[in-house]
Order: C-alpha cells, then sequence, then structure tokens
C-alpha cells in the first residue's frame, strides 16, 4: 500500500537516504490502516513513515503508530504555536457511524492524513517544529501520554471548534461592519483579504455540494443501467431471434457500464469532490488564523494601553516623590516588556500571513488544476468507455436486422 | 414509430387505457372495449383447434421474415462505417486537432457524433433548427419507423391540434351549458381512397370513442391499437391546458397508429372519421339504460320463443352479447362458460388449440417484460436527467467562483486558477446540455416499449375477441344439441300413440324449425368464429414482426443515440484534460 501513496509533494529531490552529502530533507508517508480496539472503543491506527536526514532525527527511517486523535493533537500544538501561519486542515473527525469503518472512509481519510502531514513537512518554518518531530519519532506510549496531557483550550472537540470559528466570524464581521470600536489593525488589503476569505468559503461550499451530488448521480446511473441491463435480457429471452440475442448483447453491455460508472464514482469522489472538501477545510482553518490575529492585535492594544497608563502613574509618583516610585518602575518594566511582546508577536503574525497568503493561493491554484485536470480525464476516458462499449453493438444489430 | 412532442416524461395515458379498458370487461357496463365483452369472453374455453392453418402458421412464425421493414438507410451517416475504429480519447491528444469539428475534417474518422445534429454543438455551424420533426434529425423517431405499408410509397400523416371550447348546443337532462373540448384532425395522406391529398375535420373525444366501438365491431380478431382512456374527471379538470395538451398527444398517437394498421387504415370507418365534416355520421354506442329498454322489448320473445324461434337475426348473432337487448344470450352463454369450465356436460366441442394456449401464455409473459423494461427504461431516463441536472449545477458554481476569483483577484496564481476554472465550468455546462438532449432523444426511443404496452392490449383484445366467438359457437351447439333430444323424445313419444298425437306432431314442427334456425345459426357462428381465427393468426404474425423490427430499430436509435452524444461529452472533457495538461502527475513519474 505504501508505495503507491506518493505523498504529493515531495521536498526537495527524491534523493535516497543513503547520499551524504544531499540537502536536507523529510518525507512522511501515512499508510496501512489498521482498525483496533473491540466495539464501541474501535478505532483506525496508521502506519507513519519518515525519511529523513535532518540533524535530531532518527533517520534514515522511523516507522510509528499514530492514530486520527494524535494528528489532532499536532493540529492543536501547531495552531497554538504558530499563530499567523495557516495550519493545514485535518479530516473531519466523525462520520456517521455506519460508515466510520467502511473501506471508502478510511482510504478517504488515510489520504486526507498523508496530505496533512506532508503539508507540514513542506512548510519552512512548520517542518522545524519540535511538535512534529515527537509525532513523528515518539514512540507509542509517549505520545499517547502527551496526548492526554494536553489541557490548553485547543484539546476541544471539532464541534466546540467549529463554535468557535462562527463566534470568530461574527466578531469579526462585526468588526468590518463597524460595530465594535476599531479593535482590528486593519489595511485595504486585509479587509478584502477578510471578505474574500468569507466569501470564498460559501463559493467552495456550493461547488463541494453539486460535486458530491454528482458522485450520488454517477452511483444512480449506474444502478439503473444494471436494473435496465438485466429487464431487457429478460425481455430478449421472450422473444424469438434475432431480436432476442439482440436484447440480451444490449443487456449485457448495460451491465458492464455499470461498473465503469461506479468506478468512475469512486474517482471523482476521491479525486474531485475531496479535493474541494479539502479547499473548504482550509479556508476555515485561515478563518482561524484571522480570529487569532484579531486576539493578538487586541492584546496588543490592551498591554499598550496599560502600558501607558502605568507610565503616566510612574511620572505622577516621580513627581510626588512617593515611596512606591520603585515598585511601580517595576511594575512599568514588566509591562512594558510583555507590551513590547504582544506587539512584536502581533507583527509576526502579520508578517507571516502575507507569506501565508501567497503561498496559499499558490498551492490552491496547483492543487485544484491537478484535481480539475484528473476529473476531466476521468471523464473523458467514462465517456469513450461508453462510445466504445455501445458502437461495438452496432455492427451485430445491423446484421440482425437485415436479416 | 409516430413519435410525437411529448419528449418529457412518457405518455401515461397508454399504460392506463388498457387498465380501464380490463376493468370496463369485468364490471361489462360500457361495452367501449376494443373488441372485449362481458366477462364471458374472459373466461378461459377449452377446445381443441384442429386447424391446421394455424398450426403451421405457429411454426413458421419464429422464422418469420419482416417483409414490412425496409432497411433502414437513414441510420448510419453516409460516409461512414459502423465499423470504424473508434475515435480514442488518446487520437484527439495526438492530433491535435480540435475534435469534433465538422465534415471538414480529414483527419479524423467519422464518428457518430456527426450524425447526431445539435444545437448546442459548437462546432455546427448550420442554424438550429427548432423543429422536432425536421428531416435534419437523423434520428428522429419518424425516420427510424418501419413504415407502416408494403409499399413505401403510400403515405398518410394525422396530426391533432388546436383545441377549442364548444357549447353543447342541445337541450341536455344534465342543466346548464355543457362545454367540450373539439381537436382539429389534420390528415396529410397520397392514399387514393381518401380522394384529396389534405383535409380537416373538428372532432370531440366523444366521436373517437365511437369510431373505436365501430371498429371493435367491426374488426375482430384483430389487434387494434387501444383507444385513449376516458379519464373520469371533473370538468374543471377537463378544461386544465395540461389536461387537454395530454389528451391531444394521446388522440395523435392513437389516429397515428390507427393508420399504421395495414387493414384498418382503409376502414370505412375511419375515412368517415377522418374526412366527413360536421357531425360524425357512425351509430353511437348506445347507452346502457336504452339498450335495458330495448332489451326488454325483445325478452318476452325470446323467453317464450313466439314469434317464429329466430326472435333474433341471424347476422346478429355473430355480434358478441352485450347487456340489455342480449339478456337471454348472455344468460345461455354464462350457463355454457359455467359448464365448460367445470367440465359439467362435455359438449361435443372442439377443445381449445393447445398452440393457441401457449401463445396466450407467451403474450402474457412477454407483456410482463415489457413492462418491467418500461420501468426500468424509465428510471434510467431519470437517472440521465439528474446527472444532467447536477453537471449543469455544478458548472455554474464553478462559473461564480471564476467571477469572484476573477473580481478578487490579488494574485496572478488566483488569475491562473480562474482560468482553469472557468474551463471547467464551460465544458461542465456543455456536458449537462448534452445529458438533456441525449435524454429526450433516449425518452423517444424507449419510449417503443410503452407504445407496445398499448399494442399487447390490443393482442389480448383479439384473443377475447376469439375466445368470445367460440363461446357462442359451443352455446349453440349445446343448444342444438339439447333441442334434438327434446326432439327425438317427442318423437319417441309420439309414436307411441296409434294415428299420431296432433299436439305432439306440431310441437315437433316448430322444434325442426328451431333446430333449422339454429343450425343455420350455429353454422354462421363457425365460420364467423374461423375468421376471427385467421384474422387473430395473421395479426399476430402481423404484429410479431412489426413489434420485432420496432424493438430492433429501438435499441439501434438507442445505442447510436448513446455513442453519438458519449463522443461529444468525451470531446468537451478531452479539451478541458488538454487545457489543463499542465497539471498531469502521471506524465511527471517516469
Amino acid at each position: 500500500m505504501e508505495s503507491t501513496e506518493q505523498p504529493r509533494s515531495i521536498s526537495g529531490s527524491m534523493q535516497s537516504p543513503r547520499s551524504p552529502s544531499s540537502q536536507p530533507y523529510l518525507s512522511v508517508s501515512v499508510s496501512d490502516p489498521v482498525k483496533l480496539g473491540n466495539g464501541v472503543q474501535s478505532y483506525i491506527s496508521y502506519r507513519v513513515i519518515t525519511k529523513t536526514n535532518f540533524p535530531d532525527y532518527q533517520g534514515p527511517e522511523k516507522i510509528v503508530i499514530r492514530r486520527y486523535s494524535d494528528f489532532v493533537w499536532l493540529r492543536d500544538r501547531l495552531f497554538e504555536k504558530y499563530k499567523g501561519i495557516f495550519i493545514p486542515p485535518l479530516p473531519e473527525k466523525s462520520a456517521v457511524e455506519k460508515f466510520r469503518f467502511s473501506a471508502e472512509f478510511i482510504e478517504m481519510r488515510r489520504a486526507a492524513l498523508d496530505i496533512f502531514v506532508n503539508r507540514i513537512a513542506l512548510h519552512p518554518e512548520l517542518k522545524q517544529s519540535e511538535d512534529l518531530r515527537t509525532f513523528l519519532q515518539a514512540d507509542e506510549e509517549t505520545m499517547e501520554r502527551f496526548r492526554f496531557q494536553e489541557t490548553g483550550i485547543f484539546t476541544k472537540k471539532p464541534a466546540d471548534l467549529m463554535q468557535m470559528f462562527r463566534d470568530v466570524q461574527s466578531k469579526v464581521s462585526d468588526a468590518v461592519l463597524g460595530k465594535e470600536k476599531p479593535v482590528e489593525e486593519t489595511t485595504p488589503e486585509y479587509e478584502k483579504l477578510k471578505h474574500y476569505i468569507f466569501e470564498l468559503e460559501n463559493h467552495l461550499a456550493e461547488a463541494q455540494k453539486h460535486a458530491y451530488r454528482l458522485v450520488k448521480r454517477h452511483r444512480e446511473l449506474g444502478q439503473s443501467l444494471l436494473d435496465f441491463g438485466k429487464a431487457v435480457k429478460l425481455l430478449g429471452a421472450c422473444e424469438g431471434e434475432p431480436t432476442g440475442k439482440a436484447f440480451s448483447d444490449l443487456g449485457s453491455k448495460s451491465e458492464l457500464l455499470s461498473i465503469k460508472l461506479q468506478k468512475e464514482a469512486q474517482q471523482v469522489l476521491m479525486n474531485f469532490e475531496e479535493p474541494l472538501k479539502d479547499y473548504v477545510r482550509y479556508v476555515q482553518s485561515i478563518k482561524a488564523t484571522i480570529a487569532e490575529r484579531g486576539t493578538a492585535f487586541r492584546q496588543h492594544c490592551e498591554l499598550a494601553e496599560t502600558t501607558k497608563l502605568k507610565e503616566i502613574n510612574l511620572d505622577k509618583l516621580m513627581l510626588t516623590r512617593s515611596d512606591k516610585v520603585g515598585e511601580a518602575e517595576i511594575e512599568y518594566r514588566e509591562i512594558k516588556a510583555e507590551s513590547e511582546e504582544a506587539t512584536e508577536r502581533f507583527g509576526r503574525i502579520v508578517k507571516r500571513m502575507e507569506e501565508e497568503i501567497v503561498r496559499f493561493q499558490e498551492q490552491k491554484t496547483e492543487e485544484m488544476g491537478v484535481a480539475f485536470h484528473q476529473f476531466a480525464k476521468g471523464q473523458a476516458r467514462l465517456a469513450n468507455s461508453i462510445a466504445d462499449a455501445w458502437r461495438s453493438l452496432l455492427p451485430k444489430l445491423e446484421a440482425s436486422s437485415s436479416v | 414509430m409516430m413519435g410525437s412532442e411529448n419528449a418529457d416524461g412518457f405518455e401515461e395515458t397508454n399504460l392506463n387505457a388498457p387498465r380501464e379498458e380490463m376493468e370496463n370487461l369485468v364490471l361489462g357496463v360500457n361495452g367501449d372495449a376494443a373488441g372485449g365483452d362481458g366477462p364471458l369472453t374472459r373466461s378461459e374455453v377449452n377446445g381443441d383447434s384442429s386447424n391446421s392453418g394455424y398450426r403451421s402458421a405457429m411454426s413458421t412464425l419464429s422464422n418469420v421474415r419482416d417483409p414490412l421493414s425496409p432497411l433502414p438507410t437513414v441510420l448510419t451517416p453516409a460516409d461512414s462505417d459502423p465499423l470504424l475504429a473508434p475515435s480514442s480519447f488518446s487520437d484527439f491528444r495526438s492530433l491535435g486537432s480540435k475534435p469534433n469539428s465538422s465534415d471538414n475534417s480529414y483527419i479524423e474518422p467519422p464518428s457518430y457524433a456527426d450524425v447526431i445534429f445539435s444545437p448546442f454543438d459548437e462546432n455546427s455551424d448550420s442554424e438550429i433548427n427548432g423543429a422536432e420533426d425536421s428531416s435534419r434529425h437523423s434520428l428522429s423517431s419518424d425516420s427510424l419507423s418501419r413504415s407502416p405499408s408494403s409499399s413505401s410509397s403510400d403515405y398518410i400523416k394525422i396530426t391533432v391540434s388546436n383545441p377549442q371550447k364548444e357549447q353543447e348546443t342541445s337541450n341536455s337532462i344534465v342543466p346548464g351549458g355543457n362545454t367540450y373540448i373539439t381537436y382539429q384532425i389534420t390528415t396529410r395522406t397520397n392514399l387514393p381512397d381518401f380522394g384529396l391529398s389534405e383535409f380537416s375535420v373538428r372532432r370531440r373525444f366523444r366521436d373517437v370513442v365511437t369510431l373505436a366501438d365501430r371498429l371493435a365491431e367491426s374488426y375482430r380478431g384483430f389487434c387494434i391499437p387501444p383507444r385513449p382512456d376516458k379519464s373520469v374527471v371533473e370538468s374543471q379538470v377537463m378544461q386544465k391546458q395540461e389536461f387537454v395538451e395530454q389528451r391531444r398527444v394521446a388522440l395523435e398517437k392513437y389516429l397515428r397508429r390507427l393508420s399504421a394498421h395495414p387493414v384498418i387504415r382503409n376502414s370505412e370507418e375511419l375515412k368517415v372519421f377522418l374526412q366527413v365534416q360536421g357531425k360524425l355520421p357512425l351509430p353511437t354506442s348506445t347507452d346502457v339504460a336504452s339498450r335495458m329498454l330495448d332489451g326488454a322489448v325483445k325478452l318476452p320473445k325470446q323467453l317464450f320463443g313466439e314469434g317464429g324461434a329466430s326472435a333474433v337475426p341471424v347476422h346478429e348473432v355473430v355480434q358478441p352479447a352485450r347487456g340489455g337487448r342480449d339478456l337471454l344470450r348472455l344468460f345461455k352463454e354464462l350457463r355454457q362458460s359455467v359448464s365448460n369450465d367445470w367440465g359439467g356436460s362435455k359438449p361435443p366441442v372442439v377443445e381449445e388449440d393447445k398452440e393457441f394456449l401457449e401463445k396466450k401464455e407467451k403474450m402474457h409473459d412477454l407483456e410482463q417484460q415489457i413492462i418491467n423494461a418500461s420501468q426500468q427504461a424509465e428510471s434510467l431516463v431519470k437517472a440521465q436527467q439528474d446527472m444532467g441536472e447536477t453537471m449543469g449545477e455544478l458548472g455554474l458554481a464553478f462559473i461564480k467562483l471564476t467571477k469572484f476569483e476573477n473580481e478578487e483577484a490579488v494574485f496572478n496564481s488566483q488569475r491562473t486558477r480562474a482560468t482553469d476554472m472557468k474551463s471547467l465550468a464551460t465544458a461542465a455546462v456543455k456536458a449537462s446540455r448534452f445529458y438533456r438532449e441525449l435524454n429526450s432523444q433516449t425518452v423517444k426511443h424507449l419510449d417503443t416499449l410503452h407504445e407496445y404496452l398499448g399494442m399487447m392490449m390490443a393482442v389480448q383484445g383479439a384473443f377475447a375477441d376469439r375466445s368470445s366467438a367460440l363461446l357462442t359457437v359451443q352455446t349453440l351447439l349445446s343448444e342444438l344439441s339439447s333441442l334434438q333430444a327434446r326432439a327425438e323424445k317427442l318423437e319417441a313419444a309420439s309414436s307411441k300413440v296409434f294415428g299420431g298425437d296432433k299436439s305432439r306432431i306440431r310441437k315437433i314442427e316448430e322444434l325442426k324449425e328451431t333446430i333449422k334456425v339454429t343450425e343455420d345459426a350455429k353454422n354462421v357462428a363457425i365460420r364467423e368464429y374461423e375468421r376471427i381465427k385467421d384474422n387473430n393468426r395473421s395479426e399476430v404474425e402481423r404484429l410479431d414482426g412489426e413489434r420485432r423490427a420496432d424493438f430492433m430499430n429501438m435499441m439501434k436509435g438507442f445505442v447510436v443515440n448513446q455513442v453519438g452524444y458519449a463522443e461529444k461529452i468525451s470531446n468537451v472533457w478531452a479539451k478541458v484534460a488538454e487545457e489543463t495538461s499542465q497539471y498531469d502527475r502521471e506524465k511527471q513519474i517516469s
């Protein structure tokens, strides 16, 4: 399984780990989903293989076993530590119980997790993260310990996370609409970006919805061709020759095409609908980053104001030669340091976002381009095989009817 | 087939008509079934047929060559060979030429995509021809149908149009003016019988019922196409445009089918219906009330055998027993059928032809399969429809996205993406249109299945005619035998009386009269039965051949349609694949 799963983009070249003077590379794959546990507590575990020559990694190859919640842990940690960066999105947690262990679902999730980790491994900043190293290298017990220790707000369930996003959305749009006092430092570009992101999500969600429906339509068409084929064969059995044989041939072709349609349905789901869903998730992740930036700015503002107040207070005390001056001076310096930190943090987020947005747009153009190309090829192939299949009947039909 | 303008969905009335007729048959109320009457005709009448003619016909049935279907010439494009090398996806890529170009292309093998005229074809440089049955539309159902006559130069085309509301002029018992709808029936023909080559009349639905009834009487044993439903609905619904349009379509189909029937098209009844202006000069089907009255008058005579036992004129014998008038006969035939069923008194009648029974069974099976196939055909059509719709919606969603990205673009990568999306969106919208066109053609082809459901009812009607005629024969035979038995008894008794028994002798004389009349009636009935059997046989043979030819055409049309549109759709997507070829990752791993 793993050999066929090429990570979508490989950092550097596909050099073998044995060449010593090669550039630093980090390549990851997620594969071999295995169902573990019993009953309600059963879950899927994945094999995560890391090939690298990074100095602080156990190279050249390391294999660990991870489950979905481990990926969530990684995502949350990165989100916490690398504010301003658009953290790659994870596939949704729970599906309808029935499908949680269906082969299709498991495969789609595996592919999405593979993409997730690889995006991190490719990101210039994220790939140096300690948490990533832990995730890729720690043994399973250590990993489990880390996972349970997580107490921050980011251990929230995705449902809560969604609520957070919604809160963020309303807060941000309030700010945009000017309902609150202007806490958000905005530039026209940033305003445009926010508006763009929110609108984009709507458009993408609609496209994804129709893509999903299209998958269903493929399945339905396949089913109806199957039923039609069967019915037509039965009809042929009632008729004498040559009509009977013609019906039988027609029915067989119909059944054959039904199989092709089911196959294409699966392809469309994996290569077209899933990338669109991923796109939507990505946009939601950006919204979370936008919220973070807002929070950081608020902190910067508040701290700056508090610092100002402390300064004024200090000056006052100095003028009155109060013996509280010493205390106040210490407080003032502390606050000032915090404020500077907050300002710096905010500034870092702004800078990161500027770079990220460029990256994001390019990445998305590439990924969607691939998705479109595959979709178009798939549809063309399907239509061709439909044409071929029906066409092959025609000589026989011609011959039969001129009897 | 005589395709109508109904491209959306199937004509439901064909399925409903047979059901309603069957209900009427059971109730024995209005004699408006095509060839069927009362419960008697539905009974399984057993009898041997030593009709060798029928048997030999049955054996040749499977080898029958349909002399009526001309070799389809319209099907394949003039310059193409069905065995052509399939124009595959890779060919398009390598040729680098625009796929699906018009006939100017030298490189491409001719494809079925070219055969199928599509107004949305970007490369078709002919103007959009909206007429449904334009001759350019090589797959229109008209051109695929068998020519219904033996010589392909005969031509009759009926159109039903122009529904209009009219007021009932005569005083009716029902208070308030009755309005009804009339339709214009236009006929174009070169058949000599009609005299003119084009003419029109106005008819109402009631006239059609009359026509159907008169045909049923005149053409017993024939597979007469079933007429459209009577549809018991409120007058409010009657006048709704949708209902009127449905009815117009159904009438047109019905009349076209009648005119396609090689015997019925020459009938007096049809001619009169199509040509005679003003009130339809065919005797109307009398309603039950007047028939009851009629019958009440005649009943005493029948019951008491008075007035020269020929209470019922001989020629009337050959008509199946209807309510009212023929109460007595009805009773007798009912008794007879019962006795046949229970095998009580075995009258010396011929057992029903085993081959006939087999044929009936086969027809029933066939009908079941046609029903099943037509249901699945409907599902297929719906699935194709849905696919087209969703594809279109997807296309629109991407067009919106394209517009959005272009408007909001800050980076070039966005503009590139917008271009890619546009390519996809345009293709999706085109493909969606192709799916919808494919579908409306598919409907026309697969509609053949629906049409034949109607014809199965016609066959059942023909079989029912035969059964009822046989029942008449058997009734008369048994009547005859009981009359003769009575005569023998009387003679025996009378011969014991010396010098003759005046009253008995008189009775014997009368009886002998009755016997003679009944004998004549029996002979007429037998001749009629034979005639109907002949009609049955030739009709079933004809119909089997037609059906097979029609089904073959249906399949061909369906398949050619699928091929053509699949090619068009494939071209559309191949273009996108080419436009996005820079994203082909499969290539790069080599």
